[in-house]
């Protein structure tokens, strides 16, 4: 009898094509954009290798693209560049591209799911670190460097070192008014930006089964942030809802055969995880950070922290060093600090339902005269949901500005860079120093959160207004 | 890739935690194409003014740093986005390996594939290399076939991911070797089910 599995350990198996440490595994699905393939297929051409499977790769362009006036082209001769070699490699390496002018064109990890592409129990690789979005859907899916997509293109595998298990325990129900946003945020300051570090996260309980797939999207992509190398949520029902009828995923009998294969993906009752955290959905509230890295949040209706209050002299310093980038003063509390933008976007928070749950807060009110507001949809085919539910109405109504689909401000490769000094509330993924433009200050929310402050001028508990 | 056996030199220390990658090298430097280049724009916010001009008190523009070898810092070192451009640049700037308490994952995977030796110490020896590394002749030893770090009073042992030793030490491509199994590779891909997707485009 084989001894109980996790599900990480049993997608895991399932790939080995050299059961050696580390291990020789088969790639499923490998994901492409322009700003970390071109020195591999450079590298490749360089060798006279070709694309092993070029049927299970796919590309698309999101990091350095305008998200207004596409049809004037890019302006930025070193993006342009970058953009003209992914389309040239993937004609000359027969990839599916989704262009600039494709209406499925997009964040690479909203089309994945979008198009029926991630399936679960696959294994998922990317360019790219928030490739743990994938894993929402009980996908093993993680980031990897240039070197190693020129070895997954070359040879469709890719060796690693196999990481611990570990659990995140999510107990009770996540309460009114809390997002997924608020929910991983709270992970994350509870384990650490490396809490997860060598290790899976497969995240558990009721709160977790509970949520759709968007919103296990929102915590599956933010693994990366608590330093795991993926994040997983077994496949359910609501996995199998999301993703029959799409247009990749399996039709008749594949279907049939799929959903049976799938129904194993979880982990045994009698597993054992190598770590184990527990958090307690009831008793969050919405987050923002007020640092420099994602474990630096506090609740809303909370203060600046001191960093007195760290133990670790590191820490500590990290604190200091924080508080001077962000320019805040320990004990200011989150409600009175400003806002000058509202980004609402990312492979963390730029699809549909972030989308609806931005408008549900602002519809009928306006965006207060000193903040610049942006919604840039996770792709295309989100964008045209969104228009056909008159949600691009309610936010133009209120004064945001409605844009194409890209990567955007969340990384800051394309024109919409936040200008030095001034302060983002930001449904994206990181506040690292400088990730929105240089000296540019980053307070990372849930899409509910950042489009209230948009109308308020100043961070508020969204609470406060959802139930009025 | 050029072998990794040893490294010899001097330091530069960078006594700060979690480091991320956006800080090794920010976003509007991945725009070119090429693998080279990025030595320049090493921790470009941190060693520049706001109008581009290199800033005295950040150390690695300190004179007396250039040449150094070895990056000492602290934990949780190179997290967050995948770039590669990270030890690139930090290899081009002229260093040959990095201690840290503890390198991100991906980080630390794909400085094995481009020959920066990444080692691993605990906290204390971090700290004492750090002190040693105030001194900019101080010098310090990586041997990584014997994995130990030595410098003024100081030895070290570390961990090394075998395979990842191999890789550095013989400095093979790492394709040609994984393609030296294509009949196990072809097998298990043959096993595979057929619903699994694909990527041709059902539309066209």
């Amino acid at each position: 009898m084989t001894p109980p599995r996790t599900l990480f350990e049993k997608v895991w198996d399932d790939h080995i094509v050299i059961d050696s440490d580390p291990t020789l595994l088969y790639v499923d699905l490998h994901l492409v954009h322009e700003v970390t393939s071109p020195q591999a297929f450079a590298g490749l051409n360089q060798s006279g290798r070709t694309v092993r499977r070029p049927d299970l790769t796919v590309a698309t362009v999101d990091h350095g693209i305008p998200t207004t006036g596409r049809s004037l082209g890019i302006r930025d001769p070193l993006s342009k560049r970058q953009i003209d070699a992914l389309l040239q490699n993937c004609k000359d390496h027969d990839i599916t591209m989704f262009g600039l002018d494709d209406p499925r064109q997009g964040i690479v990890h909203v089309v994945g799911p979008e198009q029926g592409l991630t399936q679960p129990g696959l294994l998922v690789v990317c360019g790219d670190s928030h490739t743990s979005t994938h894993g929402a859907f009980g996908a093993l899916a993680f980031g990897i460097g240039t070197t190693e997509v020129e070895h997954v293109l070359a040879t469709q595998t890719i060796w690693q070192a196999k990481p611990q298990s570990m659990a995140v325990e999510v107990e009770g129900d996540l309460p009114w008014g809390v997002a997924a946003k608020d929910l991983i945020l709270g992970i994350i300051a509870k384990i650490g930006v490396s809490g997860g570090t060598r290790h899976v996260i497969e995240y558990r309980g009721r709160a977790i089964h509970d949520l759709t797939m968007e919103q296990r999207m929102t915590i599956c992509n933010m693994s990366i942030e608590g330093g795991a190398r993926a994040g997983m949520i077994a496949p359910d029902e609501t996995t199998i809802r999301y993703i029959e009828g799409r247009p990749f995923a399996p039709k008749g009998a594949r279907w049939d055969e799929a959903v049976s294969a799938w129904e194993s993906l979880v982990t045994d009752p009698d597993a054992v995880f190598d770590k184990v955290a527990v958090v307690d959905a009831g008793s969050l509230v919405p987050h923002v950070s007020w640092g420099v890295n994602p474990a630096q949040t506090v609740p809303v209706t909370g203060t600046v922290p001191s960093p007195d209050s760290y133990d670790d002299p590191l820490q500590r310093d990290a604190a200091v060093r924080a508080l001077e980038y962000m320019a805040l003063r320990p004990g200011t509390p989150i409600l009175d600090i400003p806002i000058d933008h509202v980004f609402l976007g990312s492979c963390t928070n730029g699809r549909i339902e972030d989308l609806r749950a931005a408008a549900k807060v602002i519809e009928g009110r306006k965006v207060d005269s000193r903040v610049s507001a942006v919604v840039v949809p996770g792709s295309m085919q989100v964008k045209a949901q969104a228009e056909s539910e008159g949600l691009d109405g309610i936010f133009e109504e209120a004064g945001f500005s409605w844009r194409d689909a890209g990567c955007s401000s969340c990384l800051a490769m394309n024109p919409d860079v936040i200008p030095a000094g001034e302060r983002c509330a930001s449904t994206s993924n990181r506040n690292y120093e400088g990730r929105q433009g240089r000296g540019a200050r980053t307070h990372l929310v849930s899409p509910a959160m950042a489009a209230a402050a948009a109308i308020a001028g100043h961070f508020v508990d969204v609470r406060d207004w959802e139930s009025s | 890739m050029k072998p990794v056996t040893t490294v010899t030199g001097t330091m530069v220390p960078l006594d700060r935690a979690d480091v991320d990658t956006d800080q090794i090298i920010p976003q509007q430097f991945l725009k070119r194409i090429e693998r080279d280049g990025y030595g320049e724009f090493l921790f470009y916010n941190w060693a520049h003014t706001d109008d581009g001009i290199p800033s005295s008190d950040f150390i690695i523009n300190d004179p007396a740093r250039r040449g150094a070898r070895v990056l000492v810092t602290g934990p949780n070192f190179g997290c967050g986005s995948s770039r590669e451009h990270a030890p690139w640049a930090i290899q081009q700037w002229g260093f040959e390996a990095v201690i840290t308490t503890s390198a991100a994952d991906i980080f630390r995977n794909n400085s094995s594939y481009v020959g920066l030796l990444v080692v691993e110490l605990d906290q204390d020896a971090v700290t004492r290399l750090i002190e040693l590394a105030a001194d900019p002749t101080a010098q310090v030893t990586i041997d990584l076939e014997n994995q130990t770090v030595t410098s003024d009073g100081l030895e070290e042992h570390f961990d090394f991911n075998p395979t990842a030793k191999e890789r550095l030490v013989t400095g093979l491509d790492g394709i040609g070797v994984t393609m030296s199994h294509e009949d196990v590779i072809a097998a298990h891909e043959h096993a595979r089910p057929s619903w699994l997707p694909t990527t041709v485009d059902a539309s066209s």
